[in-house]
């Protein structure tokens, strides 16, 4: 088709302009004798006169029909069942969400730099912070992380610049990724992290024994409700009190599903919570794109937030409403290397979706549906709990839709890979790192999942179970 | 509007279940409780019907500029056509539904892609390995800012704790380094708007850990002392990290490798036509040569003898910056986009991105838009022009006038060196016709900018021009409904 290093011939349907006398005339214009002479500036001994290496192009018939072969030869729903949880999880998406996130005025437009043509998106990611600060019960929130483990990550690194401390508490019983992902985002900074115990028979910490370890050098403490074995925790209003009297900042990781039946962090005292909003619309995506929730209780507290903010405001003429970026001096684009973060790029589809899917849930389906979960999850357990040499659910705590199963002498993780062999996905092993003192693995069980379904996932678990 | 009761979806409850387990608030210890009535802690979410629902995101999408409505040059983001065919690729089930968690045996399809991913963007960077990991071109930067600083500790270097960075870089990059605990020091472009590597040299000492650099620079110009750049930098014992935010005017002509360069991201959401999402998602992977291989954030995706794995033996590596992964579908569109381009087609792509933007602006009033550093250069994707209309805040003017004929603005006010800037990249996209009126739009409006005619701009837009300082009182940040 094209020659290498003279690829301007022919034409391609991405390249409209791969036409001689179009490139002939626009030369002319530009006073230039080739398009090579353009390029005349690279030095000539760092040129890549080979040309690169790849495959040559093909059609859109040929490459759609690779990758699709490609990725229907994964295991995925709805050919098998997935009960994976962990921070990503298994959720319908209603179609009039898809709908709306797949429409190119949203998808191929960018930040909204000029607010007179982008008011749709300006809207759309306004509502979702309103939205957002309702469920969470929280006074700001931005229009979206990266995910919800590099929001941590900021929301530990903001703690400390706003107390001006050096020791930050994390529960030990938050998702271990979350916590790699914190330790990555600190590790520039003075800021010693602390591994809060976790008790192995409710799966959930004790706050009251702790509380000695909160004191006036402390800059903040990371918990997660539900925690990563699905477990709410409780005695986090004490906590914040405590924390509060020292003066650190309370930080909270949510699944945000959750809230529609359990109280929301704002109303126990989190400063920061910060959260998945994966479940609200969004594919699991193989682990992204998924949206970080990043929000604030106290306004004043706004102003060291990192990410992009929007706001109400009017034209300038007149009091007809408008939405535009606000707060920008905190961001990257004018403050440079003051900005509170230097995220750039966000996950605003994802935010329109979350919106999208919380309008389309409203009030009375969001919370049905935090009832349908709560109802499958706990069905689970208790069927599981009727598998031989299987302890359902592990722990005693109250659950959401996740929860920890023990095994009687197999191992996790060839508990997990059985499974998968017979179609159903499941049973993340919980790493040993937890010292749990037994083989344990995680189950996530959502509105997706049908009594049939979860009697076969109990038929597959005890067989994988067996030795 | 909204009614009570009323649902645009609402999840099926099995009856068989429903029996069995009771009331499901009972799992739920009462203090823990989100109280469904009453109380100050209800939901209070509007209540639709999903017509009503559509209605309202669809009126929305209709007030919102876009690539597909049409010519949308902003500098610096290389907004250029997403190919259909990858969100097909992209919807597929075997994407959607695949869980970051399951076992790697069963995602080979997936996996091998993005490793084949890895090995193209090594091709095309001159880098030896990627992490795919990197959400952003933003966390690209920190991670390798992030590996700069444990390389550096590793060989006890501690001490080094300056980077450099060119005036005319992108925010992110000083905002990068100064996450990474690094001093930022700031290397003047001068006149010719690109950085001599005699002045880096002044500026290198024992204290510079590294330096970031983007080529072509903010300015659209080529760095032509690149190579001399990264070996004063190299002599000071520090490393070259390379911002690849401009990587759409060098496919197949240059790679970063080439340069000196030890550290390279990449916006694919820009160079590999991946959709920007209103202003998110991308994928920013970061690329190294070898001696940095073992820093890369994991996982990475390796192939072993029985498949692909994610892989997270590496012994110095920075850590996870991300939960879970990457951003897979949107490495997945970038690998159908090049796949199909090809080698040749890459390479036509910069060509013809850099004829764009060289083209378009020899139609422009040099007068009116004067080119204000690097006078008598080429330019590489984009251009950048200072508008002189013999008033301040001519080129916000400019840009909100050009909204009124259905494109979009250029970036204004950056790259910080050039006053009343506009940075314009039209992208190997846009057809030649488009080029012509997008000019002689510019053309016509700095007439009437110069001869007070041009008035209140924008007047064809769903709003008018919106108020963005009243907009900065925080008590702003969220409705009740
Ligand atoms: C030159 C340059 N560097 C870095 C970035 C940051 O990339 P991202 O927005 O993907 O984080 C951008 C884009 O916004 C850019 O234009």
């Amino acid at each position: 088709m094209m020659k290498k290093n003279e690829p301007l011939t022919g034409s391609h349907p991405l390249l409209p302009n791969l036409d001689q006398e179009i490139i002939d005339e626009m030369l002319l214009k530009i006073g230039a004798g080739s398009v090579e002479e353009l390029f005349s500036d690279i030095p000539s001994d760092i040129r890549l006169k080979r040309g690169l290496r790849l495959p040559e192009g093909q059609s859109e018939s040929v490459v759609r029909r690779d990758l699709q072969s490609r990725l229907a030869s994964n295991k995925t729903p709805p050919n098998s069942l997935c009960f994976l949880g962990g921070g990503v999880w298994p959720h319908y998406i209603p179609a009039a969400v898809e709908s709306v996130v797949s429409r190119q005025e949203f998808y191929t437009s960018y930040t909204p730099y000029q607010p007179e043509i982008s008011q749709g998106m300006l809207q759309a990611l306004f509502e979702y912070q309103s939205l957002m600060c309702d469920l969470l019960g929280m006074e700001a929130c931005n229009s979206s992380m990266y995910d919800w483990a590099s929001a941590a990550g900021e929301a530990a690194r903001m703690a400390s610049k706003v107390t001006g401390r050096r020791r930050f508490l994390l529960c030990g019983d938050i998702g271990p990724t979350r916590l790699e992902v914190i330790r990555a985002y600190v590790s520039p900074m003075d800021l010693e992290l602390e591994s809060l115990p976790f008790d192995v028979r409710s799966g959930a910490t004790d706050f009251s024994a702790l509380s000695s370890r909160i004191t006036s050098d402390v800059a903040g403490v990371y918990v997660e409700n539900p925690n990563y074995f699905g477990v709410l925790e409780e005695g986090l209003l004490d906590l914040s009190a405590r924390l509060h009297e020292k003066g650190g900042l309370l930080v909270v990781g949510v699944d945000p599903l959750s809230l529609s039946i359990v109280k929301p962090p704002g109303k126990y005292g989190a400063d920061i919570v910060v959260g998945e909003g994966q479940p609200l619309g969004i594919p699991m995506n193989y682990g992204g794109p998924h949206l970080g929730i990043f929000a604030v209780k106290d306004l004043r507290l706004a102003r060291s937030m990192p990410g992009r903010l929007i706001g109400m405001t009017s034209e300038k003429d007149s009091e007809q409403k408008a939405f535009s970026m606000v707060l920008q001096t905190r961001e990257q684009h004018i403050r440079r290397e003051g900005a509170t973060s230097n995220i750039c790029t966000n996950q605003s589809l994802m935010a329109v979706a979350a919106s999208c899917y919380l309008a389309m849930l409203g009030k009375t389906g969001l919370r049905r549906l935090g009832e349908v979960i709560i109802s499958n999850s706990h069905y689970a357990a208790k069927r599981l709990s009727r598998v031989d040499g299987v302890a359902s659910p592990l722990f005693k705590g109250p659950f959401f839709k996740e929860f920890a199963v023990g095994y009687e002498g197999t191992r996790a993780v060839s508990v997990y890979r059985k499974l998968a062999s017979k179609g159903v996905l499941g049973g993340y092993p919980i790493d040993r790192g937890f010292r749990l003192g037994r083989e344990a693995g995680l189950f996530c069980v959502t509105e997706v999942h049908t009594h049939a379904d979860i009697e076969r996932l109990a038929v597959a678990l005890g067989e994988a179970v067996m030795r | 509007m909204s009614r009570k009761g009323r649902v645009g979806y609402i999840p099926p409850l099995d009856p068989k279940i429903k029996k069995s387990v009771g009331p499901p608030s009972s799992y739920i210890p009462r203090e823990l409780r989100r109280e469904d009535d009453g109380g100050g802690d209800a939901l209070n979410l509007p209540e639709l019907s999903e017509l009503q629902v559509l209605r309202h995101y669809n009126r929305l999408s209709q007030m919102n500029f876009s690539v597909e409505l049409g010519m949308y040059p902003l500098g610096s983001c290389t907004m250029k056509y997403n190919p259909k065919v990858s969100e097909m690729i992209a919807s597929s089930d075997g994407m959607r539904h695949a869980h970051p968690l399951q076992p790697e045996e069963t995602v080979q399809g997936l996996l091998s892609v993005l490793h084949e991913l890895g090995e193209m963007l090594s091709e095309i960077t001159g880098m030896h390995r990627f992490s795919l990991s990197t959400a952003a071109g933003a966390q690209g930067e920190f991670a390798g800012v992030l590996m700069i600083r444990k390389y550096l500790r590793d060989h006890g270097l501690s001490e080094k704790d300056e980077i450099l960075v060119p005036d005319s870089a992108h925010g992110t990059n000083p905002a990068s380094a100064a996450m990474g605990g690094f001093k930022v020091v700031k290397v003047p472009s001068g006149e010719s708007g690109l950085v001599s590597a005699k002045v880096v040299k002044e500026l290198a000492s024992e204290s510079t850990a590294g330096m970031m650099f983007t080529v072509p620079n903010t300015l659209g110009l080529f760095e032509g002392e690149v190579v001399e750049v990264s070996k004063a930098v190299h002599d000071a014992g520090g490393l070259m990290y390379y911002d690849g935010a401009n990587m759409n005017a060098l496919l197949g002509k240059t790679r970063p490798g080439d340069m000196g360069f030890d550290i390279v991201h990449l916006n694919l959401h820009k160079t590999f036509a991946t959709p920007h999402g209103g202003g998110g998602p991308g994928a920013g992977p970061v690329g190294v040569t070898e001696r940095l291989a073992e820093y890369l954030p994991v996982p990475v995706v390796s192939k072993g003898k029985s498949g692909y794995y994610l892989d997270y033996d590496l012994k110095q590596t920075v850590g996870r910056l991300k939960g879970f992964v990457g951003n897979s579908a949107v490495l997945l569109r970038a690998y159908a986009y090049i796949r199909l381009l090809g080698a040749d087609g890459l390479a036509s792509v910069s060509s013809l991105a850099v004829l764009a933007a060289n083209y378009l602006w020899s139609l422009l009033d040099s007068e009116a838009y004067p080119v204000t550093h690097g006078k008598g250069m080429r330019r590489k994707h984009e251009t950048v022009v200072s508008v002189r209309s013999g008033l301040p805040g001519g080129a916000m003017q400019s840009a909100k006038a050009l909204l009124d004929y259905g494109v979009h603005a250029p970036t204004v006010y950056f790259p910080l060196i050039v006053s009343e800037a506009l940075m314009i990249e039209p992208t190997e996209s846009e057809p030649v016709e488009f080029l012509d009126e997008y000019a002689s739009a510019l053309n016509r409006i700095s007439r009437e900018l110069k001869e007070g005619r041009l008035g209140n701009v924008p007047r064809n837009t769903s709003v008018g021009r919106v108020d963005e300082v009243k907009a900065s009182h925080p008590s702003t940040l969220k409705v009740r409904w």
